[in-house]
C-alpha cells in the first residue's frame, strides 16, 4: 500500500464499501466468523475451515467470509453472523461442524435462516 | 403534543396512489375509528418506499413490519389482527428491508437491547487485520481532523469537555492528564498505552485489542498530536498472543500506509509506535512499575514524587492511558464532546466496557452507558444466575483491588462515584458474579492469595502485611480462627492501605474489607461456630441428608467419589461421616434440596442432635453495614 493522504480515506471507504454492502449483483452473503481468543478456544478455526471447504467444494465465488473479533457473548462461542441480501444479519451460536454445514446449506445457499441455531437478528446499537 | 402508540406509514408515492393507496388510507382510518384506535395509531402518508411493484405498501412501526395491501377488503382483517391484537398478519407481509424474520431481533434479546457500543462499535463487523475495513468504518478520520483542523489545545479541550475518565480503574480525568502533558516543555515526550490487564476475570482490553487494534493506535497517535510527543509504546502482556499479533499487524499496516512514521498525512507530524511485551507480572499494571519495565529494569513501582505526565518513562513527560481510554479518543475527536456526554451521567460520562463472568448465564463482554444499574447488567444483559435454584449473592468488581457488592446495592449505577461508595471500584471492568454457593471468606482468601503472590516485595507493608492477612484467612478457613482475628484483619488492612507505596498494596485489603462489611456474619460463623454454611471450606462443615426430603433417587450415591453415601433405592440415604471428604458433590447433585450443611461439631454428634440441628436450620440473615448511596 502506498502512503495514504487524507482525501484517500474517503476513496478507500467507497472502494471497500462493496465488501460490507450486499447487492443483488455483488456478494450473495457476508459471513463473519467471530475469532477472538474465546471463539478460537471453543473451535472457531474449525468452523472457518468448514465454511471455506464448503465454499470451495462448489466453487462459490460470491460469499465473503471474514474473520473478526469477539461478538461479546463468549459463553455461546463459536458464533458466526450471516448477512444476506435484503435480510438483517443473523447471529448463530454454539456451532459445530454439522450445524455449520446445515446453516451453510439452508441460509447461505437457500436464503432461509435456520431458526434453531439462531440467537438474534439485526445490528447492534452503536452511539 | 399527542403521542401515538404506533405509526402506519402508508406509501403515498405516485405508484401506490395509482394502485389505490388513498382508498386504503380511508379504509384504515375508518377501521381504526371502529376499534377506537384512531388516537393510538397514526396513519402517515409518506413518500415512495421504492416497492412500487407491491403497492400500495405500508410499513408498521415500531414493529417494523412491511405489508402489501393490494385490496381494500384486506384492511379490516389487518387492522384487527395486527393493530388491535398485535399479531403480525402474515398473509400480507412482504420481504422488504423491514421484513422481520421469526428470529428474535436485537430489541427482543436483553443481552443486546441494553448495550450501547462505542468502544466496541466495530466488534464482529470488521476484519481486525485489514486496515481498509477500519477506514470504511470512519477510521483515521478523527486523526485527520486532529492533524488538519485542530490545534493541540483544542484537542485537549475536546477530550476534557467530554468528561472521559481513565478507564483503567482510577478514573482520573483524561483531559487533565493530557493538559499536563501538553503544557510541560521537554525535548522528548512519550505516549504509553497500558494493556497489562491482570485482574482475574477481566478481558476487556484483550478483546478491544483483538477486535479493533486500529482504534487503539489511532487514539494514541491523536494523543501524540495533542501532547506534542512523537514516540509511543503499547505495553501488552505476552499471555495475549493474539492481541499482540493483531496489534503488530495493525502497526505494520500503519507504517506502510504512512499513518505512522514521519510526515503523517503530509502535515509534518511524526509518530513512532512499538509494542513492548510484558512478562505478566500483575504489578506492571501500575504506572511507575510499567515504565520501569519498559526501561528494561525490574518492574517495581517507585514513589510518586511527580506525576508521570511530568517525569515518567526515562524521566521524561509521559502520558499513560488504558487501552479502552485510547479506543474512545478517535470518536470523541470526530464527534465532539457533546456527543460523548449524551450517554452516562454528569460526572461519569460515556460508556464502559465490562467483562461479565462467574455464575452468570451470558458470560461475555458488554458495553453499557454508565447510568446503567447493576441489576440491569446482571439480570437483563447477563440473564441472571446460571445454575437453577441458586440465588445471587454478590458481584465482585475491580478484581483484587476492588470489592464485592451485595444484592442490596444492585440498584446503583455503574458510575465511578456510586461504585466507590458501595466499597468496590470500577477498576478496569471485571465483573465476577457469585451465587449463594460461594463462601465469601474463601473469596477474600483467593484474592489475598493473588495479591500476596503478585506483591513485588519492594515495601514491607505489602510484602509482609498481605502474607500475614493471608495466613489469618487460611487459618479461619481451616477452623483455626480465633476471637479477635476480624479486628486484626481490619487493623492490618488500615496499616497496609496507609503505608504501602503503590496502588497494589493500597488496594490489596479491599476484598477483605468489603466482604467484612457485607458478610461479617460469615466470618463470625467460621470463627465461632466452625461452620461454613456454603460448604466450601472443607474443614468447617458436615454434610447430612434430611430424611424427610430425600427421595432415594441415588443421584448422590453416583456423584460421591468416596462411597460415603449408602441407602436403598426409594428409601432415604445416609452419609457415613468417616468416609466423607466434604467435596460437596452430593449437595451440588441433589435435586430435592435434601442435603444440609451443618457445622463441624455435627460430625461427632449423635443422630438425634444432628436432626435437631438440621431442623433449626433456617436462613441466616445477613448482617450488613448499609451506607446510603445517593445520586
Amino acid at each position: 500500500m502506498s502512503k495514504i493522504k487524507i482525501l484517500d480515506l474517503q476513496k478507500i471507504k467507497e472502494k471497500n464499501k462493496a465488501e460490507f454492502e450486499l447487492k443483488k449483483d455483488g456478494y450473495r452473503a457476508r459471513v463473519v466468523v467471530h475469532m477472538g481468543t474465546c471463539g478460537v478456544a471453543s473451535g472457531a478455526t474449525n468452523i472457518l475451515t468448514t465454511l471455506l471447504n464448503e465454499i470451495s467444494n462448489i466453487r462459490l465465488k460470491d460469499v465473503n467470509v471474514i474473520p473478526s473479533g469477539c461478538a461479546g457473548l463468549c459463553a455461546y462461542e463459536p458464533m458466526i453472523t450471516i448477512e444476506t441480501v435484503d435480510q438483517p444479519p443473523v447471529k448463530y451460536v454454539d456451532l459445530n461442524e454439522e450445524k455449520t454445514k446445515e446453516v451453510f446449506k439452508e441460509h447461505i445457499m437457500g436464503g432461509k435462516p435456520v431458526k434453531k441455531y439462531a440467537l438474534v437478528s439485526g445490528n447492534e446499537a452503536t452511539y | 403534543m399527542e403521542r401515538f402508540r404506533a405509526y402506519a406509514m402508508l406509501c403515498a408515492g405516485i405508484g401506490c396512489i395509482e394502485k389505490g393507496a388513498m382508498k386504503v388510507k380511508e379504509a384504515l382510518e375508518s377501521e381504526l375509528k371502529k376499534w377506537g384506535l384512531h388516537e393510538e395509531i397514526y396513519v402517515v402518508p409518506t413518500g415512495c418506499d421504492g416497492f412500487c411493484g407491491e403497492g400500495p405498501v405500508l410499513s408498521f412501526y415500531p414493529d417494523a413490519v412491511f405489508y402489501s395491501i393490494p385490496s381494500v377488503e384486506d384492511v379490516p382483517k389487518l387492522v384487527e389482527e395486527h393493530f388491535l391484537k398485535g399479531r403480525v398478519y402474515h398473509k400480507l407481509t412482504i420481504p422488504g428491508p423491514y421484513h422481520k424474520t421469526d428470529i428474535p431481533s436485537m430489541n427482543d434479546v436483553p443481552f443486546f437491547r441494553y448495550q450501547a457500543l462505542r468502544v466496541l462499535r466495530n466488534r464482529g463487523l470488521i476484519d481486525p487485520e485489514k486496515i481498509e475495513d477500519y477506514i470504511t468504518r470512519d477510521g483515521y478520520l478523527g486523526l485527520a481532523k486532529a492533524l488538519t483542523r485542530m490545534i493541540p489545545e483544542e484537542i485537549v479541550k475536546v477530550v476534557a469537555d467530554s468528561g472521559l475518565r481513565g478507564r483503567g480503574g482510577a478514573g482520573f480525568p483524561t483531559g487533565k492528564k493530557w493538559e499536563l502533558g501538553l503544557k510541560i516543555k521537554s525535548d522528548l515526550k512519550f505516549v504509553v498505552c497500558n494493556g497489562d490487564e491482570g485482574d482475574p476475570g477481566a478481558f476487556m482490553d484483550r478483546s478491544v485489542m483483538e477486535a479493533d487494534p486500529h482504534a487503539v493506535i489511532e487514539g494514541m497517535i491523536i494523543c501524540g498530536v495533542a501532547t506534542q510527543s512523537h514516540k509511543g509504546y503499547i505495553y501488552v502482556r505476552a499471555e495475549y498472543p493474539m492481541a499482540v499479533r493483531r496489534l503488530q499487524k495493525a502497526i505494520d499496516q500503519c507504517y506502510e500506509a504512512g499513518l505512522l512514521g514521519s510526515n503523517i498525512f503530509d502535515t509534518g507530524f511524526d509518530f513512532d509506535l512499538e509494542i513492548y511485551q510484558g512478562a505478566g507480572a500483575f504489578v506492571c499494571g501500575e504506572a511507575t512499575a510499567l515504565m520501569r519495565s519498559i526501561e528494561g529494569k525490574r518492574g517495581m513501582p517507585r514513589p510518586k514524587l511527580w506525576r508521570s505526565a511530568v517525569k515518567g518513562l526515562w524521566d521524561k513527560p509521559t502520558v499513560l492511558n488504558n487501552v479502552e481510554t485510547f479506543a474512545n479518543i478517535p470518536q470523541i475527536v470526530l464527534n465532539g464532546s457533546e456527543w460523548y456526554r449524551s450517554l452516562g451521567t454528569e460526572k461519569s460520562a460515556g460508556t464502559k466496557v465490562f467483562a461479565l463472568t462467574g455464575a452468570i448465564k451470558n458470560v461475555g463482554l458488554i458495553e453499557v452507558p454508565m447510568d446503567t444499574t447493576l441489576r440491569t447488567i446482571i439480570y437483563d444483559i447477563g440473564s441472571g444466575i446460571k445454575k437453577k435454584g441458586r440465588k445471587f449473592k454478590a458481584v465482585q468488581l475491580g478484581g483484587p483491588s476492588g470489592g464485592c457488592i451485595p444484592e442490596d446495592y444492585l440498584n446503583i449505577f455503574v458510575t465511578y462515584e456510586d461504585i466507590e461508595k458501595s466499597g468496590a471500584i470500577v477498576g478496569s471492568g471485571g465483573m465476577v458474579v457469585m451465587d449463594d454457593s460461594n463462601c465469601m471468606v474463601s473469596t477474600a482468601k483467593f484474592f489475598l492469595d493473588f495479591t500476596a503472590d503478585e506483591s513485588c516485595g519492594k515495601c514491607v507493608p505489602c510484602r509482609i502485611g498481605t502474607k500475614l492477612m493471608l495466613d489469618i484467612l487460611t487459618d479461619i478457613c481451616k477452623g483455626q480462627g480465633k476471637e479477635g482475628d476480624i479486628e486484626t484483619l481490619k487493623d492490618l488492612s488500615e496499616d497496609i492501605i496507609s503505608t504501602s507505596l503503590c496502588g497494589l498494596g493500597q488496594s490489596a485489603p479491599n476484598p477483605v474489607l468489603s466482604t467484612l462489611r457485607y458478610f461479617k456474619n460469615e466470618y463470625e460463623m467460621h470463627i465461632r461456630d466452625k461452620w461454613c454454611v456454603t460448604g466450601v471450606c472443607r474443614d468447617l462443615c458436615t454434610f447430612y441428608i434430611d430424611e424427610s426430603l430425600c427421595k432415594g433417587c441415588g443421584a448422590c450415591v453416583r456423584a460421591c467419589p468416596s462411597k460415603a453415601i449408602i441407602g436403598e433405592k426409594k428409601k432415604p440415604h445416609m452419609i457415613i461421616q468417616d468416609n466423607c471428604v466434604q467435596c460437596r458433590s452430593c449437595w451440588d447433585t441433589c435435586k430435592f434440596n435434601s442435603i444440609k450443611i451443618l457445622p463441624l461439631s455435627a460430625r461427632k454428634a449423635g443422630e438425634a442432635e444432628i436432626a435437631a440441628m438440621a431442623a433449626a436450620l433456617t436462613e441466616i440473615p445477613a448482617e450488613r453495614e448499609l451506607v446510603e448511596v445517593t445520586r
